[in-house]
This record gives structure tokens, C-alpha cells and sequence, in this order.
């Protein structure tokens, strides 16, 4: 009978010792990822004496200083503009001409269609940065070297693959159904896109169109590699590492995170839908 | 007017043969329900004619005119899914007036015909709402609505009751046979399901592996099967089949009695019975009791008769226990006769 | 338009734009790295390996990959089942393990700098807690224990999410029956992590363990930020040569020898974790 009772208090210790130990490593992991953010976020906004002294607070003055150090810092904010031109055209050029193939793949039985698949997946076991290298030569010639277009397409190149594999699952999610419906009530392929595809499928493309933005924006090595006058933020500051100011290292790198905090905010809701298919 | 026409159609998928040579001419006003186990080409067919799907070879006419190479919505026809096909982003009331608005129908015009079959259809009241917010009956509803809207010629439904619970289908049944019976539209209706079949139709298309092996009224299609296929599809449970010897001048052995049946000189033929149309008496076949299953007004009876499978549709007050031996006596004029070679109906 | 065309018209721009910009340029790496200052030959290829830091770099992103990889793996898989059974708080947990997805190596690099430099928040902790009298510059050629770790740390701290994703996508396919089908017959819940999580999700680990260790060979950014030349690695040499050095069919071959690493390895992880046929959920 005690021994009975004794177990139970037991089997309930060990139960919520353990639930103490899920909800501690949780916590734990939450701050492994949040802590770092915050203290770039210390560094930005203290003034730049602060950041190059010993010790550091752990808490914010709300200085502005390395900030407007890093805007009025030369060609700062041309590679900022230049980061956001080059983000932008990877995002309409993957959307443009990856969605289509989206589509394909999701709604049509083709001969090639495998092969097709092995193209876009083949893409990933290559580290496609690496192919900056010849097109550099090749940009040259085509006078394309140094401008944010040819930058754009060796972003768009990345991003290509992810945009067909996410619109592929995001236009298998609508039953093609919906759009029969739409031909037998008087639409066309085109005007049953447009009036039940599209509308379904807007905040999905939204998304994946943000993912191509936040890839190209992220980008160092082909940047790097490919602009030299007209650099943006990444190759800017990859190439002011070696004598920058600490404080314009960490206004920077506070620049270059903002976007990826909203942009994951944004995505959250298709984040996991978008790659559980996708990468099957 | 909206005769139907469908003219040696046939469709490959690769080298599988969905469908073979079909025949079949629908009359203005008639509705046609197609049916068969799945993987029949009955979908396929209804497809074909919607123009979902393109034929391999043949045609297709309505009311006179050859539409199998246009777009579906040049068809003057509309349909229900089977998943409804709702649209989602859409309310109900603009769900029922996509068609008309496709074809540029003035606002009031839009209005007054979404209200009226909305009426029809009893959903006056949801026209505001999401397909989100709707029960699966009531989808069912906007999408029949939606399709009657468009004034169709031809109305085309692909298993539109099978996603209902049984007591739902059974109303939306009925519902549908007077909503349709109204509209004067021809109708073509794929189901699986013989009940809704026998219920719905004016006349039935059996189509098995890819061919219609036999298109007659309800009652034609469970009295007299074209084919054994027939014979033991239709009915719950179907007819039963015992080997039958000729023994000349007409008469027939089965399972060692002496039946009257066709004049024929095959040598075999196969005898076939429904289990309502047994009694109980002193002569006749001798069947051992397996199994008894009461179903309230009636009993069923599986029992073996020379090591056959046969069932019996007999009165609840009879006391019957499986071992029991039973004479049972086939009405002489339900007895059918299939061709085992044919498999086709002799008489 | 011709409904059999059609997905061709579809795909068309996708591979037109890949062949050029994919395919193509494969070709000319290639002829980049084999064309030497008389005709074809291996050239390249000899100046590039027997140069004093490849095989340094070569080491260090092996390394860096071994270490980094299989912590990532298990952080990923621990998150994404702690994750599974949470009931509130699922997204906001999410959001918050998810953010390093969206944050580039290079800002990650800084962030671990803003921690790791001389007069960073570890120094300053060290010596608040008084164990250390002052700073100490963590990130010279003195501490290269530490200098590996604090790009380790960088990497996992970023790139775990992009495994997390996948993983936590593909346990969300795997229906909830055959857990309580397990449980009835008596499985503890390791044994349902063992025998039916981890064989069930083989087609995700698979996709993440070859974008994790493909990108594992591209570590660039971070160690520029954090190591600087302390840490050579392959990307960074490949870096060098296209720009310090001006040897454009060098850079190629180092390139070349990078990709074949990268399909090698995708190829055994292919082998390693492949389905069989008919196996999938």
C-alpha cells in the first residue's frame, strides 16, 4: 500500500522534474539564438567610443552614433542602395521565371518532366557561388561585370531553385479542381489563373518572393567577386573587414539582420509548408 | 435542345486503355447515370465530354454540334465535383454568379439568377458567407447551385453525394432528382453507388474495364442483365450462378435438378437467380445452411450448394439456423442464362 | 495553346536561365582550371595543391564540417521533436529558433566578433566575474583553439536553423497513427524516436544533411569576419587567388576541387540515406 503510494509521488516527481528540464532547455535554446542578436544590438546602438571600450555594458545607451557613423561612412550607402537593387531584381526575375515551372511541375504529367526535377535539384549538392568565377570572365566580355543586373542573375541562379520547388508545393496545395470548376463556368486556362489560381496562391508567392529577396541580400561570395565599383552591403563590408572601425563592423552587421527578423516574421506561416513538400 | 452523342470514343493513357470504342447517344432532357467500380473509365468519359480530358480517337456532339475539340467552357455545359470545387476565396453568392459574370451578364441580371437558384437550392441565406464557413451539404449546395446558374444544356456530375454522410445523400438525393427533374437540362451523373444509381436515373450505363456493357432503365439493368458482369454487380447482394448441363429439349441440369430453360445447344451454360426471387419449397435446389443474417424484414441466407456460394432473401419469421438443409425453388420466370464463354445473356 | 506544349513553354525559361547561367559556366570552370600557359594540362591543379595553405585550408574545412555538421544534426533533430510535442507557445518558439535562416554568414560572423573581440561582452563577463584580470585577445594566432571554436559556435549558431525547418517539415508529414500504434505495442519514447521518427523522416534528413554539408564546404564569410587569415579555408583561398592574386584558372581549379568534394559527399549521403522503393509514407 505505502510502497504503492511512494511509487506515485515518484512517477509525478519524476514527470514534472521532467517537464522543469523540457521547459529549461527550451528557454535555453531561445536565448542560445536571441543573446547573440542582442548584443550586436547593444553594439549598434552605442556610440562608438563605447564600442571600442573595456568593459562592455550589458545594456544599451541608445546612441546613435555608430549608425549615423555608418551612414555617413563613403560608399555606405550606394552599397546599400546597390544591396536592395540587386535583392530586388533576384526577387522578380526568380519569381517570374521560376513560378511558371511551379506550375509545370504541379499540374502536368511531361515527358522530362524527372529530368527536369534532376536539373533543379542537381543544383543543390554544387556549391553555386563558386560559379561567380567564370561568369566574371564571361560578364566582362558581355560588359556586364560590375553591374547589379549581372549580380542579380547569378543571385537569381541561387534562388531559381528554392522559387520552383516553393511554388511547386505551394500550387500542389490548390486542387486542380478548383480550376476545372473554372474552365467548365466559362475561363480560360488563363482567366481561371488569374481569377482562383492567383488569389489563392498570392500570399505563397509573397513569400517565396521575400525568401529570393533575404538570398540574394545575404549573399558575400559572388558579390565579392562580381562587383568592384558598384558593391553591395555584404562585399562592402567583407571587404572593409580588415581595417574598419569596430563600430561600422557592428552598425553593418545590424543592418544586414534586420531585414532577416522581418523577413522570417513575414514567412512564418509558409516557412514549414514550403519545405515539407519542396524537399521531398 | 441537348441530344448527346458520343461516337467511338476511346482514351489511352500510355498503354493503358481507359476507355474502348464507347458508344452512347443521351437524350435531350434524359439523365444518364454512369456507372461502375472504380477504375471503370467512368470518370473518364464524363471528362472527355466536359473536355477536362481529350479523347484518344471519336467524337463528341451536343444538341447537334461537334464540340469535342473545344474548350470547356465553349461546351454550354456545367459541373458538379465531387470535392465541390468551391471556390475559397470567393463568397457563396459569388461563387453561384462566376459563370455568369465570365460571361459579362449585367449586375442585376447576375443577381437575380445567383438569388433564384439559391432559392432553388435553399441557401438564400449563406450568400454572404466563405466556403470556410460552410458544412460539406451546404457546399454540395453552392456547387449544384453554381452550375444551374449557368442555364447549361448539359449538366455533368462526377460523384457529387459520395464526400455526404449517408443520411445527408440520401435527402440531397431526392432533392437533386426534383431540382433537375424542374431545370430541363440533360444530366450525365457518375456514381459507384447503385442505389443513387437506380434512384437518380432515367437510364443506367454499366461500364466495366474501359467499356459500357449495358445502358437501360434501372428496372431493365437488375431484371434482365446483358451480361454476367451485370448480373453480378447489381443487387445487394447480386444474383448467384450455378454451372447448368444441357440434357437436351430445353431442359437444364442444376446442381442435379432439372430445370426448364433456353433452347440451345450449347452444352453449358450458366444459371443465375436473385436471392428475393427463392422459396422455400418441396422441390427444388438443396442448399446447406452456413450462415443466417437477420436484416429485420427479411433474413439473408448464405448457404453451399454443391460447394457453391448461394444466398437467399427469405421472411424473418422463418426459423433457420446454419446446418440447416433447405429446398429452395427459383421462380421460374426470374431465372436468367449467361453464355460462360460470352459471358453474354441467353434467352 | 496546346495543352501538351505547354508545360514545356513553362519550364523552358527555368532551363534556359539555368543552362546558361548553371550548366554553362560548369563547362568554362572547367576549361578555366585545365588550360595552362601551354594548352591543356594539370597545371593548375599542381600550383594549387602544392601551395603551403591548401593543405591547411583543405584541413580546416574538413574539419570545421565534421565538427559542426553532426552537432547541428542532433541540435536540429532535439529541437525539432521538443518542438513537436509542444502544445503553447509552438510558433513563437519557432519564430524565434527560425531567425538565424533568414541571418547571412557574414552577419553572423560579426555578431560572434561582438562577442569574441578583445574588448567584447566575453571579455567583459570574464573579468565581471573576476576570471580574468583583463582582456584578452581571444581571436590572435596565440588562441587558435579559440578561434576555431568561435567560428564553430558562429556556424552552428546560424546555420542549425535551416536544418530545423526541414526537419520539423518533414515530422509534421509523418502521421501521428503509427506513434500511437508504437506506443500501444509498448514503445518507450526513445524507442519511437529510434524506430519510427528517424527511419520515417530519411528522405528530410537526407535534403538536410546535403544543404548543411554542401554549405559547410562554402564557410567563407564567418571566418573572414571572425578569423580572418588566422583560419584559412578553401573558400577564402579560392577568394584570394581571384582577387589578391589575379589567377583567375587557379581560382577555377581550387573551384573545381571544392565541387568535387561537394558531389562526393552529396553522393554518400544519397547512398547512406536512401529509401528504399515503395517505403515512403
Amino acid at each position: 500500500m505505502t510502497d504503492a503510494a511512494t511509487t506515485l509521488v515518484d512517477q509525478s516527481r519524476t514527470r514534472s522534474s521532467g517537464r522543469w528540464l523540457y521547459a529549461a532547455s527550451i528557454t535555453l535554446l531561445c536565448a542560445w539564438v536571441i543573446v547573440p542578436l542582442y548584443l550586436l544590438l547593444i553594439n549598434t546602438l552605442s556610440a562608438p567610443e563605447t564600442v571600442n571600450s573595456f568593459p562592455k555594458s550589458f545594456i544599451p545607451e541608445f546612441d546613435l552614433g555608430s549608425l549615423q557613423f555608418f551612414a555617413g561612412f563613403r560608399g555606405m550607402l550606394e552599397a546599400l542602395r546597390n544591396s536592395i537593387v540587386v535583392a530586388l531584381l533576384t526577387m522578380v526575375m526568380s519569381v517570374l521565371i521560376g513560378a511558371p515551372a511551379g506550375y509545370a511541375l504541379s499540374r502536368f504529367e511531361f515527358r522530362g518532366k524527372e529530368l527536369f526535377r534532376m536539373l533543379i535539384l542537381l543544383t543543390r549538392a554544387f556549391p553555386l557561388p563558386l560559379l561567380a568565377l567564370p561568369l566574371a570572365v564571361l560578364f566582362i566580355r558581355t560588359g556586364l561585370d560590375d553591374t547589379a543586373f549581372g549580380l542579380a542573375l547569378v543571385h537569381t541562379t541561387l534562388a531559381l531553385p528554392f522559387a520552383v520547388l516553393i511554388t511547386f508545393s505551394l500550387f500542389s496545395g490548390i486542387p486542380v479542381e478548383l480550376e476545372e470548376a473554372a474552365w467548365t463556368l466559362g475561363c480560360t486556362r488563363l482567366t481561371a489563373f488569374t481569377k482562383v489560381v492567383l488569389p489563392l496562391i498570392l500570399p505563397g508567392i509573397t513569400a517565396s518572393a521575400i525568401f529570393a529577396f533575404v538570398i540574394s541580400w545575404n549573399e558575400v561570395f559572388a558579390a565579392a567577386v562580381l562587383t568592384i565599383e558598384n558593391r553591395t552591403l555584404t562585399a562592402f563590408l567583407l571587404q572593409t573587414l580588415g581595417e574598419a572601425p569596430m563600430h561600422l563592423k557592428f552598425a553593418g552587421g545590424f543592418i544586414l539582420v534586420v531585414p532577416a527578423l522581418i523577413f522570417i516574421f513575414a514567412v512564418r506561416k509558409y516557412l514549414f509548408a514550403m519545405w515539407g513538400i519542396a524537399n521531398r | 435542345m441537348a441530344e448527346i452523342q458520343i461516337k467511338n470514343v476511346a482514351k489511352r493513357f500510355g498503354s493503358y486503355q481507359a476507355l474502348h470504342d464507347i458508344n452512347l447517344t443521351i437524350a435531350d432532357q434524359e439523365f444518364m447515370v454512369l456507372l461502375g467500380a472504380s477504375g471503370c473509365g467512368k470518370s473518364t468519359l464524363l471528362r472527355i465530354i466536359a473536355g477536362l480530358e481529350t479523347q484518344s480517337t471519336g467524337e463528341v456532339w451536343i444538341g447537334g454540334r461537334r464540340i469535342d475539340h473545344l474548350p470547356p467552357k465553349d461546351r454550354g455545359i456545367a459541373m458538379v465535383f465531387q470535392n465541390y470545387a468551391v471556390f475559397p476565396h470567393l463568397t457563396v453568392f459569388e461563387n453561384i454568379g462566376f459563370g455568369l459574370r465570365m460571361q459579362k451578364l449585367p449586375n442585376d441580371q447576375v443577381t437575380r439568377r445567383v438569388q433564384r437558384t439559391a432559392e432553388l437550392m435553399h441557401i438564400e441565406q449563406l450568400l454572404k458567407r466563405y466556403s470556410g464557413e460552410l458544412s460539406g451539404g451546404q457546399r454540395q449546395r453552392v456547387a449544384v447551385a453554381r452550375a444551374l446558374a449557368m442555364e447549361p444544356d448539359v449538366i455533368l456530375m462526377d460523384e457529387p453525394l459520395s464526400n455526404l454522410d449517408a443520411l445527408l445523400r440520401l435527402e440531397m438525393r431526392a432533392e437533386l432528382k426534383g431540382v433537375l427533374a424542374e431545370s430541363n437540362t440533360t444530366a450525365i451523373y457518375v456514381t459507384h453507388d447503385q442505389v443513387e444509381a437506380m434512384s437518380l436515373a432515367d437510364r443506367i450505363s454499366v461500364m466495366h474495364q474501359g467499356r459500357i456493357v449495358q445502358a437501360a432503365s434501372p428496372v431493365e439493368v437488375y431484371r434482365n442483365p446483358a451480361e454476367r458482369f451485370v448480373a453480378g454487380f447489381i443487387g445487394n447482394p447480386p444474383m448467384n450462378f450455378l454451372p447448368a448441363v444441357n440434357s437436351g429439349n430445353g431442359q437444364w441440369t442444376v446442381a442435379g435438378r432439372s430445370l426448364p430453360g433456353p433452347q440451345s445447344a450449347a452444352g453449358n451454360l450458366d444459371f443465375a437467380i436473385r436471392p428475393e426471387d427463392l422459396r422455400i419449397a418441396s422441390e427444388g435446389l438443396t442448399a446447406r445452411v452456413r450462415l443466417v443474417e437477420p436484416l429485420g424484414a427479411h433474413l439473408l441466407v448464405t448457404c453451399d450448394v454443391e460447394g457453391t456460394m448461394f444466398r437467399a432473401i427469405l421472411d424473418s419469421d422463418m426459423a433457420i439456423r446454419a446446418g440447416d438443409h433447405l429446398t429452395l425453388a427459383p421462380m421460374q420466370d426470374r431465372i436468367r442464362w449467361f453464355d460462360p464463354e460470352t459471358t453474354r445473356s441467353v434467352a | 495553346m496546346n495543352a501538351r506544349l505547354l508545360p514545356y513553354v513553362l519550364i523552358l525559361p527555368v532551363t534556359l536561365f539555368l543552362g546558361v547561367f548553371f550548366l554553362y559556366p560548369f563547362v568554362l570552370v572547367a576549361k578555366l582550371a585545365f588550360v595552362g600557359s601551354e594548352g591543356l594540362s594539370l597545371e593548375n591543379f599542381r600550383d594549387v595543391i602544392s601551395y603551403w595553405k591548401f593543405p591547411i585550408s583543405l584541413k580546416n574545412t574538413m574539419l570545421l564540417a565534421a565538427v559542426v555538421v553532426p552537432v547541428q544534426l542532433a541540435l536540429a533533430l532535439l529541437m525539432a521533436t521538443m518542438v513537436n510535442r509542444m502544445e503553447k507557445g509552438r510558433d513563437l518558439v519557432l519564430y524565434i529558433w527560425t531567425i538565424p535562416l533568414g541571418i547571412s554568414d557574414l552577419a553572423a560572423g560579426i555578431i560572434w566578433l561582438a562577442i569574441f573581440e578583445q574588448s567584447g561582452f566575453l571579455n567583459s563577463m570574464m573579468t565581471g566575474l573576476g576570471l580574468s584580470d583583463g582582456p584578452v585577445n581571444f581571436l590572435s594566432y596565440q588562441n587558435p583553439g579559440i578561434v576555431f571554436l568561435a567560428i564553430a559556435l558562429a556556424e552552428i549558431w546560424r546555420a542549425t536553423a535551416i536544418m530545423l525547418v526541414i526537419l520539423v517539415a518533414g515530422i509534421g508529414l509523418i502521421p501521428k497513427e503509427y506513434y500511437e500504434a508504437a506506443e500501444v505495442f509498448g514503445a518507450s519514447p526513445w524507442q519511437r524516436f529510434r524506430r519510427i521518427t528517424l527511419p520515417m523522416l530519411r528522405p528530410s534528413l537526407q535534403t538536410a544533411l546535403i544543404l548543411r554539408v554542401v554549405l559547410a564546404f562554402e564557410v567563407f564569410a564567418v571566418v573572414a569576419a571572425l578569423g580572418g587569415t588566422l583560419f584559412p579555408v578553401l573558400m577564402g583561398e579560392i577568394y584570394a587567388y581571384q582577387f589578391d592574386l589575379q589567377n583567375t584558372n587557379a581560382a577555377a581549379a581550387l573551384a573545381l576541387i571544392v565541387l568535387a568534394i561537394s558531389v562526393v559527399f552529396t553522393l554518400i549521403i544519397l547512398r547512406a540515406l536512401r529509401v528504399p522503393k515503395g517505403a515512403t509514407i
